[in-house]
């Protein structure tokens, strides 16, 4: 009984702020990770990601964020190297299937600009994150775009003699671009 | 008789070098299963040796075309010397397709070459995967074609030391 209060008045807070769940449209959302291979750059986009932004232009502050990533669908451009990534050195897509970010606050940062935080989830390994993003209307669609700084080893991503880090940089940029419906 | 100048054989023999030791690297690491450091270095490294073939390959070209080569041996008949000319100018073309081709495949994957690890070569058109799979077989039997005329390059070579015994190789002896 006292949940159900609780929820009503959830819903009754959520509608008054006016947020909408907002559906991604998977075909025009990208989300790729950017790093460096023997100094050279290399761009790859995760093929199969599922985004849920419940959002409000007029109260960003009540917004939030879920994001899950098939860590399998990582494609580099070449079907046996997608193989390889997905086995248990790099992503262990067998027993981590999915990459996740759940926001735990956004608050708005000036016009068109929010502050994201909340936790990030690879390969079993959980960290607290905050990273800046921009957010412009497209007509009647929401175009939210920002960029992720990580570093790879830190969730185990590149085990055993992949740790070298002069073969592939630590440094990983997750970047985004997401379009809603 | 008559010696190619000073730089035509070092570039000659710098070349040959480095084509035998790209071509022989691509057959390697292209065998190598899965994903591994060691395939990853050899790739960069057989990129980088691309580069430096394509660099001097210019360079010689243009020797080549400002230097008048030895001319060919009295003893050799007028369709010796027309092929002998069509087989070097063949392989003048192929020492540039043959990287041209690598530059091409590489850069319609999406992996742009980092010269040495630092001097990233400019990427002139956006990665492909179409491209990039029409690409690869140019690029293979390109290289098949110099592998074709190197054997007969040699073979011709040898042919003129031990059958002519004309003298002909210490032209392009350091």
């Amino acid at each position: 009984m006292k949940k159900t209060v609780l929820m009503a008045a959830l819903l009754a807070v959520a509608a008054a702020a006016g947020a909408a769940v907002l559906k991604t449209d998977p075909a025009r959302t990208s989300v790729s990770a950017v790093f460096k291979q023997m100094n050279v750059p290399i761009e790859s986009k995760f093929k199969k990601h599922s985004i849920v932004i419940d959002y409000n232009a007029a109260a960003p502050d009540s917004s939030r964020a879920t994001v899950e990533i098939d860590t399998a669908s990582l494609d580099l451009g070449d079907a046996e190297m997608n193989r390889e990534v997905a086995k248990k050195e790099w992503f262990n897509s067998a027993q981590f299937p999915k990459a996740t970010f759940v926001s735990s606050a956004i608050k708005s940062a000036g016009a068109g600009k929010l502050n994201v935080s909340g936790k990030l989830t690879i390969k079993g390994k959980v960290a607290d994150v905050s990273f800046p993003i921009t957010v412009k209307a497209d007509g009647a669609k929401q175009v939210f775009e920002g960029a992720l700084p990580i570093r790879r080893l830190a969730f185990n991503i590149g085990e055993g003699e992949w740790k070298d880090t002069g073969m592939v940089a630590d440094e990983v940029t997750i970047k985004f671009h997401v379009v809603s419906q | 008789m008559e010696r190619y100048t000073k730089p035509a054989v070092l570039m000659h023999w710098l070349i040959a070098v480095l084509i035998i030791a790209a071509f022989t690297l691509g057959l390697v690491m292209t065998d190598i299963p899965g994903l591994t450091p060691t395939k990853l270095k050899y790739y960069s490294w057989h990129k980088w040796m691309g580069i430096t073939i394509l660099a001097l390959a210019a360079l010689r070209l243009l020797w080549r075309l400002t230097t008048r080569p030895p001319a060919f041996p009295a003893s050799m008949s007028q369709t010796q010397v027309k092929a002998a000319e069509a087989g070097h100018w063949l392989l003048y073309a192929l020492m540039f397709a043959v990287p041209l081709s690598g530059y091409l495949y590489t850069t319609a994957a999406g992996v742009p070459v980092v010269y040495f690890g630092l001097f990233q070569i400019p990427s002139l058109f956006e990665a492909s995967p179409a491209l990039k799979e029409a690409f690869k077989p140019v690029h293979y039997w390109l290289n098949m074609l110099l592998a074709a005329v190197v054997a007969g390059h040699v073979l011709a070579a040898l042919k003129h030391q031990f059958i002519d015994k004309d003298g002909l190789l210490k032209r392009m002896l350091p």
